[in-house]
């Protein structure tokens, strides 16, 4: 049992990145040549300029869209931990809708908003300052870490908020009683002492934007504007696809993330230093702001409007029209549901759903149960290599989604076990990339499970399975229960690495919707979309609810 | 009936350095008796409680039960905790929060394969419920259950498949202090009722002198000391022992000379208060190096000189009033010893006062 979960675990992380770097060093195999070994993969890929380029496109962008991001939900998370600013309690509450949203309606709602041709944002602009050009253009660097940056920031005020909830308050409350005003309290004493977490902060997102594919292709490659993610998606689907020239952009990208990744570790096991967390109870003071605190409620409202309001707002509004026209009159009473009616009568709709909905419960169970017992061995015995166990079972969090999917691909197609265009290729795919989720939710769970409430089931004469079974499994159900809906989440979103694995047979949601936008059928992705967000979000509620009646303590 | 052999066990600690936890113990616990082991923490008592459960694997020696051997070193025998049929009861109690009382007590009898009936299981958890007073409980939410409940829901767990040997890891510790005492009565009235045998560790003296028939006081280790809990306070044979179990006066000197007297031999010691007469206890040679061991109520006080030897006359430094009793602080030359009277003795600070010392009580340890 036990052995089984860590081979199963193993061959899972390990497997995809050994094919891909061995992939990465051959010629492409065709039907008249074997393939073989090659150096020039890597000669093609970083003897050109224009990889340098890429590079530097790729850096500038993740780097404005995490900094971005991260000013924008540290700026949220310290109004809502730590001042009087009204309604942030709703806020709080709602700062997690965003999350079910997925990245690629996100981006299609914000060309629908703000593209330079039919962006509602630039027409309202533009009839009412009478401007001769569009004063927006998602379509341009600036766009995309708009779009992306917005996209992350709920994680960074997530991230952000539970840094500042674990500041000893009277480090602050000492600043202000020598006498220094809010922001001087704000900088020079919460922002240093939370520095550790700033930079794990600005680290994971980095590694988050510069992974992330909808962006860069819905809005970069249009234009031109290519980093990482999209060229290595570009090489795939040439004709013949470059599978060796796509497997040397993935490895410096990897490279470029697993640095990041290991920093933030690193970070976080040295994190004790600053000593802010006392594991006292204490409630934190908060700031009074006085009158400001209309205008911080206001940044919240305004916040919203952007990441949920306005989105959803135009994705709705796209939805009941024939073909996409802007908010008018006119358009209004040419309402219609034929994009709904197009959307249910999709052929193979019925099919897509269900592979998402079967693709997403079966990774999410199999997620935490390989990993509760995966994390059990990390965290409650002794056995000299669990942390390599835990470092192998964290791996693909390195892997980028398309970068994972490439190497998947690879590795099936070279090892003929019949999975390949099948359903299972993804749901192998889908496993691998969550997997580290599943261990950081099973593990928070794991720790808090006294050590003697086990032994004490050996004592009493239960074999492990048995006392795996009675005792671990129904103590660890928060973390279980939590993770499982989290991982089954993403899963359903989940685009990059599905959009190289899926074959017509094992379509899923989201990529119908890509899909849809390749076509150019916007309002029927924007029905597709409303649809999806709705039966997310219910999703989540239900999850919700089951979660507060079944004893999940967030 | 439990049987343990030059037991030894180390593990690496964080930085890397190994930790000698348990060093060559050895003792033997008889059918029926309770035996503790003793000592600040550690010391290696719950290593080697552990090591007998078999929740850690020691590194040497030999452990059997009844003759059973569940653990050998030297034929690398190993019997899981689970096969060991023994009860424990936990420091923190470990109650399963997932289960209520009923349900927590019957889980021992319901995995193992042993294969009891779900009647049998009903009747055998009940009686087990009822011995530690929890019956009319036992449909509660284990959580609900108050911090003196708990403990004894777990004491039921160890009960309830009639172990050959309980283990108790400091199973007091997490109780306030009102009811640990009324805890130390249960426990030794179950105890003693049901004469099952018995190992508990604890760091507490009172306790473990309450509580057992025999003690092993354990340092850095190593077993100082095994005897009955009057032998272990009142003939302590090292300065450990003697320090660790109650409060002492240690009064350091030389052995002049011993003396023949009506009612056996005895020791007289040079120390800077003076010449003190002991009853010898260990084979004590003249000019050997000693620390006088005194327990604060052997220091008797008065205010008129009394009859008899060991009598100097000192000084009241300090009085603590404790309720039931005064602890004195007397100055006598150059030492201070402290000594713990009955309240009807009331002396004023800075009023003379004579300490008499009893032969008897005084417990000469050689100084290593």
């Amino acid at each position: 049992m036990i052995g089984a979960c860590v081979a199963f675990t193993v061959y899972i992380a390990v497997i995809p990145l050994g094919f891909l770097l061995w992939q990465s060093f051959r010629t492409p195999q065709t039907a008249a040549t074997a393939a073989v070994f090659t150096l020039g993969n890597y000669a093609a890929a970083y003897g050109s300029a224009d990889t340098w380029r890429l590079f530097g496109t790729s850096i500038r962008f993740a780097l404005g869209a995490s900094l971005f991001a991260f000013v924008l939900g540290t700026t949220l998370a310290w109004m809502n931990e730590r001042t009087n600013t009204p309604f942030k309690s709703i806020f709080f509450a709602l700062s997690l809708i965003p999350l079910v949203i997925p990245s690629i309606l996100f981006t299609v709602a914000w060309i629908l908003l703000a593209s330079p041709q039919i962006g509602i944002v630039n027409l309202v602009m533009q009839s009412w300052f009478g401007l001769t050009e569009a004063p927006f253009d998602i379509y341009s660097l600036g766009g995309m870490i708009w779009v992306d940056g917005l996209h992350y920031s709920p994680m960074a005020f997530l991230l952000m908020s539970a840094a500042f909830r674990a500041m000893d308050p009277s480090l602050e409350e000492s600043a202000t009683m020598s006498g220094a005003s809010i922001l001087q309290v704000a900088w020079r004493v919460t922002l240093r002492l939370t520095w550790p977490a700033i930079f794990a902060t600005i680290l994971i997102l980095f590694v988050r934007s510069i992974e992330s594919f909808e962006v860069p292709a819905l809005l970069g490659l249009p234009v031109g504007i290519e980093v990482f993610t999209s060229s290595i998606y570009q090489a795939v689907h040439r004709y013949p696809s470059q599978v060796g020239l796509a497997s040397a952009y993935a490895v410096a990208l990897l490279a470029i993330t697993t640095a990041g990744v290991y920093f933030v570790s690193r970070l976080s096991s040295r994190g004790s230093k600053y000593a802010t967390m006392t594991g006292k109870g204490f409630r934190p003071r908060q700031i009074d702001l006085g009158r400001w605190r209309w205008f911080t409620a206001a940044v919240f409202i305004v916040y919203f409007v952007l990441i949920v309001v306005l989105p959803f707002a135009v994705l709705l509004w796209s939805s009941f029209q024939r073909f996409y026209s802007v908010p008018s009159m006119e358009a209004l009473r040419n309402l219609t549901l034929d994009p709904y009616r197009f959307i249910f009568t999709y052929p193979d709709l019925g099919r897509t759903v269900w592979n998402s909905f079967v693709l997403s419960f079966g990774s999410a169970t199999i997620v935490m149960l390989v990993t509760s017992v995966i994390c059990w061995i990390v965290v409650k015995t002794k056995l000299p290599g669990r942390w390599l166990l835990d470092n192998i079972a964290s791996l693909p969090m390195v892997f980028p989604g398309l970068v994972l999917g490439l190497s998947i691909m690879i590795f099936y197609l070279n090892v003929d076990v019949g999975v390949y265009g099948t359903i299972w290729i993804m749901f192998i795919a889908y496993i691998t990339r969550f997997m580290p989720y599943g261990l950081r939710y099973n593990t928070t769970s794991m720790l808090q499970i006294h050590k003697e409430l086990e032994e004490s089931a050996a004592m009493s004469g239960a074999s492990w399975f048995t006392a795996f079974r009675r005792i671990i499994l129904p103590l660890l159900k928060p973390g279980l229960l939590a993770g499982w809906i989290y991982v089954m989440i993403v899963s359903i979103r989940e685009l990059s690495t599905s959009i190289l694995l899926y074959s017509p047979d094992t379509q899923v949601v989201s990529i119908v919707i890509w899909q849809l936008w390749e076509n150019g059928q916007y309002v029927e992705l924007s029905a597709l979309g409303v649809l999806f967000i709705t039966t997310l979000f219910v999703l989540v509620l239900v999850a919700r609810w089951l979660g507060n009646k079944y004893g999940v303590k967030e | 009936m439990l049987k343990i052999e030059g037991l030894s066990t180390e593990y690496p600690n964080d930085k890397g350095q190994i930790i000698k936890a348990a060093q060559d113990v050895s003792f033997t616990v008889a059918e029926g008796r309770l035996f503790t082991l003793l000592g600040p923490s550690g010391c290696g008592k719950t290593t080697t409680l552990r090591s007998i459960a078999g929740l850690e694997r020691p590194r040497a020696g030999e452990i059997s039960v009844n003759g059973r051997v569940v653990y050998s070193s030297s034929t690398g025998v190993f019997v899981s905790p689970n096969r060991r049929g023994f009860g424990m009861v936990f420091q923190s109690y470990a109650i399963w929060p997932h289960m209520n009382v009923f349900q927590n007590a019957a889980f021992p009898l319901e995995v193992g394969g042993r294969g009891y009936s779900r009647k049998k299981i009903r009747e055998n958890v009940m009686r087990v419920l009822s011995a530690v007073q929890l019956d009319h409980l036992a449909e509660r939410e284990a959580t609900k259950l108050s911090g003196g409940q708990q403990q004894r829901l777990a004491l039921a767990r160890a009960l309830v498949m009639e172990p050959a040997l309980l283990l108790l890891d400091e199973p007091l510790s997490n109780l306030d202090a009102k009811l640990r005492e009324k805890m130390r009565f249960e426990l030794k009235r179950l105890q003693r009722d049901l004469r099952i045998t018995t190992v508990y560790v604890t760091h507490d003296q009172s306790e473990a002198l309450a509580l057992s028939h025999e003690i092993a006081v354990m340092n850095e280790g190593r077993i100082q000391q095994i005897g009955s809990p009057r032998d272990i306070y009142e003939r302590p044979l090292n300065q450990f022992v003697a320090d660790f179990v109650g409060t002492s006066n240690f009064i350091e000197g030389t052995v002049l000379r011993r003396e023949s007297t009506t009612d056996g031999s005895c020791d007289v010691v040079r120390t800077e208060i003076g010449d003190v007469t002991v009853s010898a206890v260990q084979e004590l040679h003249p000019d050997e190096r000693v620390a006088l061991s005194v327990r604060p109520e052997d220091v008797e006080l008065s205010e008129a000189r009394p009859a008899g030897s060991n009598v100097w006359e000192g000084r009241v430094e300090q009085k603590v009033f404790l309720g039931e009793a005064v602890d004195f602080r007397v100055t006598v030359g150059s030492r201070t010893l402290l000594s713990r009277r009955h309240p009807t003795l009331r002396t004023k600070v800075g009023e003379a006062i004579f300490v008499q010392l009893n032969p008897q009580k005084c417990v000469a340890l050689k100084v290593a």
